[in-house]
């Protein structure tokens, strides 16, 4: 089966697409950014986190298939012109980022929720980033960076 | 790969026509909407479909409307429990309460009502809301279209009415004419698959209670006893419901938690599941009554 889609602006046309591939291994394997992580196959930890269509989703539980046409977007879609996106550069700055494998699924996931609501209050992002699991930060330094980039935002001119 | 044929593809019909045929040629390929039960299942080698047919392609699927003159709210297939949310929490404000309890942002995007119902876990959270509501399915195979009373709807645990060649195209709902809740026990705020849950609907219009049960038994349940109980109490004060009266909620509570009949397992014992429901029984209602009474007195 061939799939045509674009990922992060760039059309693709991949033959040979097993017809139950998820969209994550899709764009793990075929399309060759490991960006995306796969941590569980069951929509619980939200570290395959991309954007289909401006849409917030796991890609485990999307198949591959039934992306025909659309736009996706990952993690490495997020900076451009070699600068990290304002998101992206919060997590660093807050220290929000550990051993770093659930943080593409978290900054897609935040990036999702503040071009929803530019100025989340703390219930709002936990309840936002509720899909998305992290071992390591014990998610306070997520939600620091979260605030930071809206706070960030909110400044800019 | 294409010379396996289309069976091992993603058939993606764009019209529903298009869709009930398929269904029927290709009877191994498997249904999807938002794949969160389904690629469950494939990731895992739990389900092995010779090909996929997607109903997100289906053009107008992801719609919904009002009909019969704004009584009843036809939800599409594959309408997503975040449009139910952010659309539809005027006319059925109890699915769009079940819906915010669904999975996390990512499910909800992505999850719909007729993939809850497709799937029929005693524990899908709309379930209870289309019980108390008197949902309708509309289905459809090449032996024609039909509707399928919610009441009729679940035969067993993950077995419902839906025929091997049929598929669900929307869920008919009557628009919310009083007040109704929506209220679900688990071990967390999110991403939480119901230890057990409640629905009620006050339908002031139609002067009937309806009610729902989830994952207290090997289908969603109605709590027959508290609904006739409750209309009754309701028969002269439907206009007026007044102030909330305790004792009517405790007896309509410990009237739905008799009409469970729950299990013991991982998520919780059977004795806690009734205890549970005899809470949420008498929340629901105190909850309700004091919205129609503010409602009444605007
Ligand atoms: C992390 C996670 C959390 C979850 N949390 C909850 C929760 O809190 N509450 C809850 O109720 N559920 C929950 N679920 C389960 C799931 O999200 C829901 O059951 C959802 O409603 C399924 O809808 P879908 O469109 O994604 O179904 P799909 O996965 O696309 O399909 C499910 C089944 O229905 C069939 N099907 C789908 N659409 C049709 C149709 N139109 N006609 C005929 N058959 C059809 C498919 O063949 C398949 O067998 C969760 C799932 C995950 C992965
Ligand atoms: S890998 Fe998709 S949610 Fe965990
Ligand atoms: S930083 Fe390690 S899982 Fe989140």
């Amino acid at each position: 089966m061939r799939v045509n889609v674009t990922v992060n602006g760039v059309a693709h046309s991949v033959d040979h697409v097993w017809a139950l591939e998820s969209l994550l291994d899709f764009l793990r394997e075929r399309v060759g950014l490991r960006g995306t992580k796969n941590a569980c196959e069951q929509g619980e930890c939200g570290s395959c986190s991309v954007h289909v269509d401006g849409v917030l989703v796991c890609s485990c539980l999307v198949a591959a298939g039934q992306v025909e046409g659309c736009s996706v977007v990952t993690v490495e879609g997020l900076a451009s012109d070699g600068e990290l996106h304002p998101v992206q550069r919060a997590f660093v700055d807050a220290g929000a980022v550990q051993c770093g494998f659930c943080t593409p699924g978290m900054i897609v996931a935040a990036h999702s929720l503040l071009s929803g609501n530019p100025d989340p209050d703390d219930l709002t992002v936990r309840e936002e980033l509720s899909g998305n699991l992290c071992r390591c930060t014990g998610y306070q330094k997520i939600l620091d960076a979260v605030h930071l980039a809206a706070e960030r935002a909110g400044a800019a001119p | 790969m294409d010379n396996l044929g289309r069976d091992s593809a993603v058939l993606r019909p764009s019209s529903w026509r298009g869709a009930v045929l398929l269904r029927s040629e290709y009877p191994d390929a498997s249904p999807i909407c938002g794949g969160t039960d389904l690629m469950v299942d494939i990731n895992f080698a739990r389900a092995r479909p010779s090909g996929l047919l997607d109903l997100t392609s289906v053009q107008g699927i992801d719609s919904w409307e009002l009909t019969d003159g704004g009584r009843t709210v036809r939800i599409g297939a594959g309408v997503s429990f975040t449009t139910i949310i952010e659309k539809l929490s005027g006319v059925c404000p109890a699915l769009a309460q079940a819906a915010r309890t669904v999975g996390s942002p990512q499910i909800r995007n992505r999850g719909t009502v007729a993939g809850n119902l497709a799937t029929a876990s005693p524990a899908g959270d709309s379930h209870p809301v289309l019980m108390a509501c008197w949902a309708r399915v509309e289905v459809e195979s090449v032996r024609g279209p039909r509707l399928i009373d919610i009441d009729d709807f679940f035969v067993g645990p993950k077995r419902s009415a839906l025929a091997p060649d049929e598929l669900i195209r929307a869920v008919l709902i009557p628009a919310a004419t009083g007040a109704q809740q929506f209220a679900k026990v688990g071990p967390r705020n999110a991403m939480v698959i119901a230890t057990t849950s409640f629905a009620l609907n006050l339908d002031v219009a139609g002067r009937r209670v309806g009610t729902g049960i989830g994952s207290a038994g090997p289908t969603p349940l109605r709590a027959r006893a508290a609904e006739q109980m409750l209309e009754e109490a309701m028969a002269d004060r439907w206009d007026e419901p007044g102030t909330v009266d305790e004792s009517l909620a405790r007896r309509f509570g410990a009237l739905v938690a008799e009409a469970a009949s729950p299990i013991d397992d991982v998520r919780g014992s059977a004795e806690y599941r009734r205890h549970a429901l005899a809470v949420l029984g008498r929340r629901c209602l105190t909850w309700a009554l004091a919205d129609l009474s503010r409602e009444a007195a605007a």
